[in-house]
């Protein structure tokens, strides 16, 4: 029962800290442009003002429009329910392994990208037909990914990679995984939809991606399509935490280890928050036909990783 | 309960004939050959339900005076569970029927299409039940014959005739490769039974075994539509009536398969270590290339028929692990690659079944199905809308529906291939399983696309405008295909379970199933540990959470208020229909990503009069290449067409010559024979 408990806290801890994970990229990107940027309060206000907001909803828009914002959301915390956060395991740890946890995100991308046609405006098709795209190219290099980690540990469920690569050592872990870890992180960049791939922050019809498939939504729906946007982007850098830096992560449920594996946990997700934002800081959005030479790179870095654990021989 | 089989021949007979009783044109006519066929359909699905259920087969054969030996009807689990989804389809094909053929009354023969559609799917049910070769052959011949009367149902088209003629001329190439496959079984074992090829297939010389593989991979091939062989496909399945369509594209190309796994699983016994990466290839090559020029397509219909030989691509890619762990002597893995292969076969059957009637449905109140003249069809067809988007859901391999389920069970089956004796497999089948993934974000956009662009939007043309939805007879159709698809994808396990018995008896694998299914509502093979899901828990999750949503935001902000508006016009008031996406348009990114695939060709005329500001007309042509036909097709035809004038040379039209030829010809025949004498 304590459990159960305790992974339920997990969920919500990650959907409450999510909105936190963006505000603090979102602050590190105003600093670097010599702007304050937002309050960590605001991002939340934010959330809670649209919720609270009527809607605006277009006279063309079919019942896929008002399904979408809650499949998206739902489909997204069903993926949060598969990942280990702060211990090796998941509360639904059990309901699936990492190709579920692939195609979780592809259900909602699909209905995201329905949704984008349905109010029958041009900026809706671009963003649409530009996010089935790239995602088409993005999904293989992350099940590969996957993959060479799985041939590794035996295993496809992304608890047991955690707690064999947390029981690994670390230096091993460090040399077999850095090349997935890689192919990974340009994965999550492009999922999260951040420069170089997208950017989150404009609303220029050239180069808009995800923007422009959400340009129709207002109020609650809005909301939850950018909450669950920020929960997405959380459960990928917990998921590369926890995979590629499990060192601390709880093996039991006991208070102190809990403690320990909090600390941890917010520390190696703030790093890998630091690195994206770095990215993002230091880098210009791609042109969109140079997106997926970026994305190419993670399937060739995958490549290369089942490659070298291939010939370093598989784990025990 | 053959008895029940007995019924389903019987109807089938009956109902061919039963149109002619009527005003052949009118409605009474349609009305009683489909309703025939649906009852045939059900006696169908009791006994072939029965035979899974209970595993009991079921066996008869009637002596005749033919020196070809007996013929012999048998149903075990594996004939059976084909008999099940050809019953399963053709019932909601023929319960669509009775709806769609309606357009047809008073200017087409419903009475002769009746006799066809008839012939048809009895055609199929005596292939996968027959255990003769020479009857083989004999009802193949039939089920190509009675789909390609089908095909050009609609023969005032010239589209359809050039189609029918074309799958003509392939299925007849394909035939040819198969009975030379069974002939050569029959040179070695001396009868045309099953039985006999069974029993002689360990004493099989290597060579034989191997010509006899590439017989049959093409012969079957041909009918599946595997790449390069797939040039009939996306042509001719289009055009039969969408009923027939739901049948060709979900059964029809089964029967292939059916064919493909009788030769490699019990006619052949062992072979080569080669064969696995042989049919891999072909499997890969298939799934890549119908996914890519589906992914291009315009048409509903076409595009549904280039995603079958994608389909048809992962059903093989099932077959060739299969292959490769059975010569790796590892039989627990090549029954589960089976297993997976096997709920691929039922599953695209259901929602390639399902998208083919909603296109059907489109079909029938818009008359085109050109994805660019469409839009908007969700508001004036909700029902077919609904039906489409589970079989896109479904397609495009999102849980929690069937498609996710076998498409995971295939990815398993290759990453099984990390425990592989083969050392190589440890590296290529994870690389075919991430680039089976990409083939499934690809048939997720394609699907999008389809859906999307045809059901959503604005209507692009006054025939999506004025559409209307389709009767109850055709929204039930649809129905049946739906809710099949849900209940295969909720009870998974159970399903199986039964398909593991069915591999077992028709591949002489030996596993224990406790193995695979440890819990009842997970999927999980033990040699790979932890790969595993469950479709009933994350079906009800999702819900779960789809419903706690919806109350939890009722419960803390209220009843959302919602006005509604024109969609966005960057403030310039006139957004039209023209102005949306198309179909090509979304596929654009893809054309020139993959440019050195599609090899894109583009042609833009301006007409202008004397000045270049005012333009009177333009045009623009887009084309992609369709490789295999420029390449392999094109070629041959023209080498015919050499050979053929060559040919022509002795060909002067006189009488007497010809009869110098026909004596030269015997003389010659006479010295050849008789010097042997």
């Amino acid at each position: 029962m304590p459990a159960i408990i305790l992974s339920l806290f997990q969920v919500i801890f990650l959907m409450v800290l999510a909105p936190a994970v963006s505000w603090f990229i979102k602050r590190m990107k105003a600093a670097s442009q010599n702007r304050r940027g937002p309050t960590l309060v605001q991002v939340y206000s934010d959330l809670g003002k649209l919720f609270r907001k009527d809607m605006v909803i277009s006279e063309t828009a079919s019942w896929i429009f008002h399904l979408m914002p809650f499949v998206l959301f739902a489909s997204t915390v069903a993926a949060a329910l598969i990942v280990p956060v702060l211990g090796n395991h998941a509360l639904l740890g059990f309901m699936g392994d990492a190709i579920l946890f692939v195609y979780l995100f592809a259900l909602g991308r699909f209905f995201l990208a329905l949704a984008a046609l349905d109010a029958g405006t041009t900026f809706g098709g671009m963003g649409s037909s530009r996010e089935m795209t790239l995602s088409s190219l993005a999904e293989p290099a992350m099940l590969l990914a996957f993959f060479s980690l799985g041939f590794r540990s035996h295993t496809l469920s992304l608890g047991g990679m955690v707690s064999y690569f947390a029981g690994a050592e670390p230096f091993q872990v460090l040399f077999f995984t850095s090349l997935a870890f890689g192919a990974l992180l340009i994965v999550t960049i492009a999922e999260s939809g951040r420069i170089p791939v997208d950017n989150p922050a404009t609303h220029l019809e050239l180069t808009m991606i995800h923007e422009a498939m959400i340009l129709e939504y207002s109020g609650r729906y809005l909301a939850l399509i950018e909450w669950g946007h920020q929960i997405k982007q959380l459960v990928f850098l917990t998921l590369l935490a926890n995979l590629f830096l499990p060192w601390g992560i709880a093996g039991s449920w006991s208070f102190p280890a809990l403690g320990l594996a909090l600390i941890l946990y917010l520390a190696k997700v703030f790093f890998l928050a630091f690195v994206i934002g770095w990215i993002e800081i230091h880098l210009a959005k791609l042109c969109l036909f140079r997106v997926p030479d970026f994305l190419s790179v993670a399937f060739v870095l995958a490549i290369l990783s089942l490659l070298g654990q291939m010939i370093v021989g598989r784990g025990v | 309960m053959e008895i029940f089989f007995y019924a389903q021949i019987l109807l089938h007979l009956l109902g061919g004939g039963v149109g002619f009783l009527f005003n052949p044109r009118g409605a009474h006519a349609s009305r009683a050959t489909h309703g025939i066929a649906v009852l045939a359909s059900l006696a169908g699905v009791v006994f072939s339900g029965n035979i899974l259920l209970t595993g009991h087969g079921w066996f008869h054969e009637w002596r005749g005076s033919l020196p070809v030996g007996p013929l012999s009807l048998s149903a075990d689990p594996f004939s059976a569970l084909f008999i099940l989804i050809i019953s399963l389809l053709s019932l909601a094909a023929s319960v669509f029927a009775i709806g769609y053929v309606r357009e047809y009354q008073g200017r087409k023969n419903i009475a002769s299409l009746g006799l066809f559609y008839h012939a048809f799917i009895l055609a199929m049910l005596l292939v996968v039940t027959v255990q003769n070769a020479f009857y083989f052959l004999l009802f193949w011949e039939l089920m190509s014959l009675a789909s390609y009367f089908l095909v050009i149902f609609e023969h005032e088209k010239q589209e359809a005739r050039s189609a029918g003629t074309l799958y003509l001329v392939m299925t007849h190439i394909g035939t040819a490769f198969i009975g030379t496959a069974f002939w050569l079984l029959f040179m070695h074992s001396g009868s045309y039974e099953f039985q006999a090829f069974r029993e002689s297939a360990a004493a099989l010389p290597l060579g034989l075994k191997n010509v006899i593989f590439f017989a049959a991979l093409i012969g079957f091939g041909t009918k599946a539509g595997v790449i390069p062989l797939h040039v009939w496909l996306p042509r001719a399945h289009p055009q039969a009536p969408s009923h027939v369509s739901a049948l060709m594209s979900g059964v029809m190309i089964k029967m292939a398969i059916y064919g493909l796994w009788i030769f490699l699983f019990s006619f052949l016994g062992e072979g080569p270590g080669w064969w696995g990466p042989v049919v891999l290839g072909v499997a890969i090559l298939s799934t890549f290339g119908g996914v890519l020029y589906a992914l291009m397509e315009n048409d509903l219909k076409k595009l549904l028929a280039f995603s079958s030989i994608e389909n048809i691509g992962i059903v093989l890619l099932g077959i060739g692990m299969a292959l490769v762990f059975s010569s790796a002597d590892q039989p627990l893995y090549k029954g589960f690659a089976l297993i997976a292969a096997l709920y691929h076969v039922i599953n695209h059957a259901m929602f390639k079944g399902l998208l083919f009637l909603g296109a059907g449905s489109v079909l029938s109140t818009t008359h085109t199905g050109n994805i660019e003249n469409l839009g908007g069809l969700i508001r004036t067809m909700p029902w077919t809308a609904a039906g489409f988007l589970v079989g896109a859901v479904a397609i495009s391999a999102l849980p929690p529906l069937n498609g996710f389920v076998s498409e995971w069970l295939i990815f398993i089956s290759l990453l099984l291939g990390f425990e592989s004796a083969e050392v190589t497999f440890h590296f290529f089948s994870p690389l075919l399983a991430a680039l089976l993934g990409l083939a499934g974000a690809l048939v997720a956009t394609c699907f999008v696309k389809a859906f999307g662009i045809s059901f959503l939007g604005q209507p692009r043309s006054h025939h999506a405008a004025e559409s209307r939805e389709s009767g109850m007879s055709m929204l039930l159709g649809m129905g049946i295909l739906a809710a099949t698809c849900l209940g295969l994808a909720l009870g998974a396990p159970w399903v199986f379970r039964i398909l593991g018995e069915t591999v077992e008896t028709s591949s002489g694998g030996f596993f224990s199933m406790e193995v695979f299914v440890q819990k009842i509502f997970f999927l999980s093979p033990s040699g790979f540990e932890a790969g595993r899901f469950s479709p009933l828990i994350i079906a009800l999750v999702i819900t779960v959470l789809l419903l706690g949503i919806v109350l939890l935001l009722r419960l803390f902000f209220g009843k959302a208020s919602i006005r509604t508006g024109p969609s966005w016009d960057c403030g310039m008031p006139g957004l039209a229909p023209r102005m949306q996406y198309t179909s090509t348009g979304f596929s654009q990114p893809f054309r020139r990503i993959l440019s050195f695939l599609y090899q894109p060709t583009r042609r833009v005329e301006l007409e202008d009069e004397g000045m270049k500001i005012l333009r009177t007309a333009q045009r623009f042509e887009s084309r992609i290449t369709q490789h295999v036909d420029e390449w392999v097709y094109q070629p041959l035809i023209e080498l015919v067409g050499r050979l053929s004038r060559k040919v022509k040379y002795i060909q002067t039209g006189h009488i007497q010559l010809y009869l110098s030829y026909i004596f030269v010809t015997l003389i010659l025949l006479l010295l050849f024979f008789g010097g042997r004498a």
